[in-house]
Formats: C-alpha cells, sequence, structure tokens
C-alpha cells in the first residue's frame, strides 16, 4: 500500500496515484492493483479511499440534486429545461406547486420560455432524460435576486468541507445565496453592493479552487472591498 | 497572377555530417510548443506548434447528440473533423473535406477513442476539431497530440493521454519527426501514436517500403519520442494550474514569514 503522488496535488489523466490495495473512488481506474488518475484534477486521500476531485467538466445530474435551469420550450403537460447537463430535463406540469389536474391550456403562465427556475432532480438513470420537480420550498420560479454561472466542477470548492466556504461567504457577504449542483448559484442580497461582492468572490473561488488558503484570502478580499465602499460612502456623503 | 515557384526538392536530405536540411540529427524532434485552455467558447482547446506544424483544436462535450440517430445507448459518440485551412499549404487548399481530411479525421478518431471513458456519457457526444493553421509534415501526429490535451482540458474522463509522432525513412536511412521535405522526397513514412502507461499503439500507417529491421527500428524511435512528448503534454497540462496557484499562494507568503 504506497501512495506515489501527494495528495491536494494536480493531477493528470493517467498518472499513477497509488499501488497496493487501496479502494477506488470518483475520477480514478485501477490496472492489477495500480490505481491511475482518469482526469485533470486534484488527489485526495480518504482513509483507505483514493479519489480524485476534478478541476474541470461539465455536470452530470443525479437523482436529489438542486439545479438552477432555463425553460427552452413548452410542451402540452409540461416544459424542457436546459440545466447544463448533457441531457435535456423534462419539468412536467403535475410537479409543479398548484392546484392539480390538467392546466393544458395555460402553461405559459406558470413559466415561460427564458424563466430561471430552480428544482430539484427527481429521477435520472441514464437511460432517460433527468426528470425535475419544483414542488418543495424555494423551488420554482427565479424572479429576484443574481444568478451567476460557474463551471459545475467547483461546486463542491464553493461549498467546502462540511459546508465551511458557504456558510463563510453567506456570513461575510450578508446575502443569502442558493448553490445549485449544476453551476447556477442565486444570490440575494439587501444592497447591490452586497450581491456584487457576493458574485465577485463566487468568481474567485472558481478561478483559485485548486489553490491552499482560499476560504481566508476570500475573507480578506470582502473585509477590504466593504473597506472601499465605506470610504466611498463616507466621500459622498 | 504570379503563382509561387513550388519548392525545389533538395539535393540531399542528409548531409556529410549526418544532419538533416533543418539542421535535426537523425534522432532529434522538431521543436515543440504546447498550450492548453485558449478558447472560451470550447470546453477544452489546445494549440501544438511542432516544427512550422501549427494546429488548434477544440473539444465539445459530452453534450446532446444532434442529429439524435447518432447517438448509442450505451456510450458517447465521439466525433472528429480534421480541417486544413486554405491558407496552411502552399497553394490554396479548397476548404471542402478532401479524401485525405475525411481519412485522418477517421484514424485520428479511433486512436483517441480507446483512452476516452466513453460510457460514462451514454447518449451523447464528444465533439473534435482540428483546425491546421499552417501545415509542415506529421500534421495527423500533431493533431492527435492537441486533441488529446484538449480533451483533458476539458475534463473529460480519460485513462491516458495519447502522444503521436512520426519515423520515416531518407536516403536509406532512419529519421524521427519527418518535416515536409523529407516527407515528399523520403522512401518512408510511418506515424505512430501511443498510449504510453499502456503499452497501447492507437495509430499506426505505413507509407512506402520498410525492412522488417528498419521497421522495428523506426516504431522503437517513434515510441520513445511519444514517451517525450507525453511527459511534455502532462507537464503543460499542469502548468496552466500550477501558474494561477503561484500567483495567488505568493501573496500569502510574506504575512507568513512575517
Amino acid at each position: 500500500m504506497v501512495l506515489v503522488a501527494e495528495p491536494k496535488q494536480v493531477v493528470a489523466p493517467g498518472e499513477l496515484l497509488a499501488e497496493g490495495d487501496h479502494l477506488l473512488g470518483d475520477n480514478a481506474y485501477k490496472i492489477g492493483t495500480q490505481i491511475f488518475s482518469a482526469c485533470i484534477g486534484i488527489l485526495e486521500v480518504d482513509g483507505n479511499r483514493v479519489f480524485v476531485v476534478p478541476l474541470k467538466g461539465g455536470y452530470f445530474p443525479r437523482a436529489g440534486d438542486l439545479v438552477g435551469g432555463r425553460i427552452v420550450d413548452i410542451g402540452l403537460s409540461g416544459w424542457s429545461v436546459d440545466i447544463r447537463a448533457p441531457y435535456e430535463a423534462m419539468l412536467p406540469a403535475s410537479e409543479t406547486p398548484g392546484p392539480r389536474g390538467p392546466r393544458r391550456r395555460d402553461l405559459s403562465s406558470s413559466f415561460d420560455v427564458g424563466d430561471m427556475v430552480l428544482a430539484e432532480v427527481l429521477d435520472f438513470d441514464r437511460t432517460r432524460d433527468p426528470l425535475l420537480t419544483a414542488k418543495g420550498p424555494g423551488l420554482g420560479k427565479i424572479s429576484t435576486g443574481r444568478v451567476v454561472e460557474i463551471s459545475a466542477a467547483k461546486i463542491p470548492r464553493l461549498i467546502g468541507r462540511k459546508g465551511s466556504m458557504i456558510s463563510m461567504l453567506k456570513n461575510e457577504t450578508r446575502c443569502q445565496i442558493t448553490v445549485g449542483q449544476n453551476g447556477v448559484v442565486l444570490v440575494w442580497g439587501k444592497s447591490p453592493e452586497d450581491e456584487r461582492v457576493a458574485v465577485e468572490a463566487i468568481y474567485m473561488v472558481e478561478r483559485e479552487a485548486h489553490t491552499r488558503g482560499l476560504t481566508d484570502r476570500i475573507r480578506e478580499m470582502i473585509s477590504k472591498s466593504r473597506m472601499v465602499e465605506q470610504v466611498a460612502g463616507t466621500q459622498t456623503a | 497572377m504570379n503563382k509561387l515557384p513550388e519548392p525545389k526538392q533538395p539535393e540531399k536530405l542528409i548531409d556529410e555530417k549526418g544532419l538533416r536540411i533543418d539542421g535535426r540529427r537523425l534522432d532529434q524532434l522538431r521543436p515543440l510548443k504546447l498550450e492548453v485552455g485558449l478558447l472560451d467558447k470550447a470546453d477544452g482547446s489546445a494549440y501544438i506548434e511542432q516544427g512550422k506544424n501549427k494546429i488548434l483544436v477544440a473539444v465539445y462535450g459530452p453534450r446532446e447528440a444532434h442529429p439524435k440517430h447518432i447517438a448509442m445507448p450505451e456510450r458517447a459518440v465521439i466525433r472528429c473533423r480534421y480541417h486544413m485551412a486554405p491558407f496552411s499549404v502552399d497553394e490554396r487548399k479548397s476548404p471542402a473535406p478532401s479524401r485525405r481530411e475525411m481519412e485522418l479525421s477517421k484514424v485520428i478518431r479511433e486512436s483517441l477513442e480507446p483512452v476516452v471513458l466513453t460510457d460514462l456519457y451514454p447518449r451523447t457526444t464528444i465533439d473534435v476539431f482540428i483546425e491546421v493553421l499552417q501545415s509542415d509534415g506529421g500534421s495527423r501526429c500533431a493533431g492527435i497530440t492537441a486533441a488529446s490535451l484538449a480533451l483533458a482540458d476539458a475534463g473529460i474522463p480519460m485513462k491516458e493521454l495519447v502522444a503521436a509522432c512520426a519515423v520515416g525513412k531518407i536516403q536509406g536511412k532512419m529519421a524521427l519527426d519527418l518535416s515536409d521535405a523529407e516527407d515528399k522526397y523520403g522512401d518512408a513514412d510511418l506515424p505512430v501514436a501511443l498510449v504510453p502507461n499502456m503499452g497501447l499503439v492507437t495509430l499506426l500507417q505505413m507509407d512506402g517500403n520498410l525492412t522488417t529491421a528498419e521497421f522495428e527500428q523506426g516504431l522503437s524511435m517513434a515510441m520513445e519520442a511519444c514517451k517525450t512528448i507525453h511527459s511534455m503534454q502532462r507537464e503543460t497540462l499542469k502548468k496552466k494550474y500550477a501558474t494561477i496557484k503561484d500567483a495567488v499562494e505568493e501573496r500569502e507568503e510574506p504575512e507568513i514569514v512575517a
């Protein structure tokens, strides 16, 4: 049981990660007793399990994921939604809040083409396209706040270990932030300045996801831009 | 309109000192430059300069398959287009896909397919566009080298990067990485694509005649060269992230010291 590469390091596809009786995790593959990386990412080791956190890549749906999507088409009994995945998702009218039963006449009064919705992946099994639901607290049409789209591969970093990054962001920016697993992030703040700082911080996480000490650097960035704002505020006053 | 003079056939491909027309030894690669992630609109991209070759590769996907009937129920379909720009060669090349380009698109696709984990993305396509901006012999190999980098840059799961390089026979001697003139006036050309870790050859073509001994010598030369190219590919891919890492973590340093 030998770890060949350093944990937390950037690894390329085909790079030898470990030899021996390690457990195989995500984005890695095994030939004999050797484990290799299957993508460009950061090597992580959790106990005996070796896996790679990708630095790039699109969103692949999983049941239970919270996602933000854009309505692209209205059908007879539901909507087609672009959730930034290789598959177009379906949101049936029966999975939206409101009275049950057929509402064929006026689906566009709920969601129209181009609207953003927050939804949950109800079901997806690779043979059929993902099925969404907009029933649930906070789900449905997005009509306020700001939508930030980042790479889905950077979402785990934006949330952080046990949610450390996202809770820090919420506290420091005084914004409400909802993170969709597909890279769509929603930001609601009390003032446009708060929202601007939050959006900037989210982009910074995306850019520097693979670096060390990121949480501290972001906290510093936020407090700096706050100071700048205060100075500007006093000058205009 | 004046036509450009045809490039003259060099008198000798190898001089008395054993050097080639561009001054290389027989076992020497042309200068190689690699870059990744230069296109914003593509999911992954790469650029290669090998000698006078200049090739840009863009990768899209995995994405929804269009037209729908090409989609496979159990795996992703890889589509590949090798295309030479009209200005990439001495005389204007028609931009329409030629017989040669279609063949190269096919062999390049087949050289990449074994490494990409296509079964992870059923019913989708992965599109690879290889655009030759300037051509100088061995462009299919340079195309493969760059295409596998672009696939990795797109974050597409793959077993390994594919490296490719050609060898050939000029004036009866085996020489590595033929240039345009050496390819045209030489005796044989043998492009090879290799997956180094697995020892898998994914492209092997031959144009001209070689003896068994020459073939074996050539193949081992090409495989050695592929390994060199492969380590450069890896370095290039990692460098993109190392640069950002160094830039932001350096700012930290003084504080830790103080």
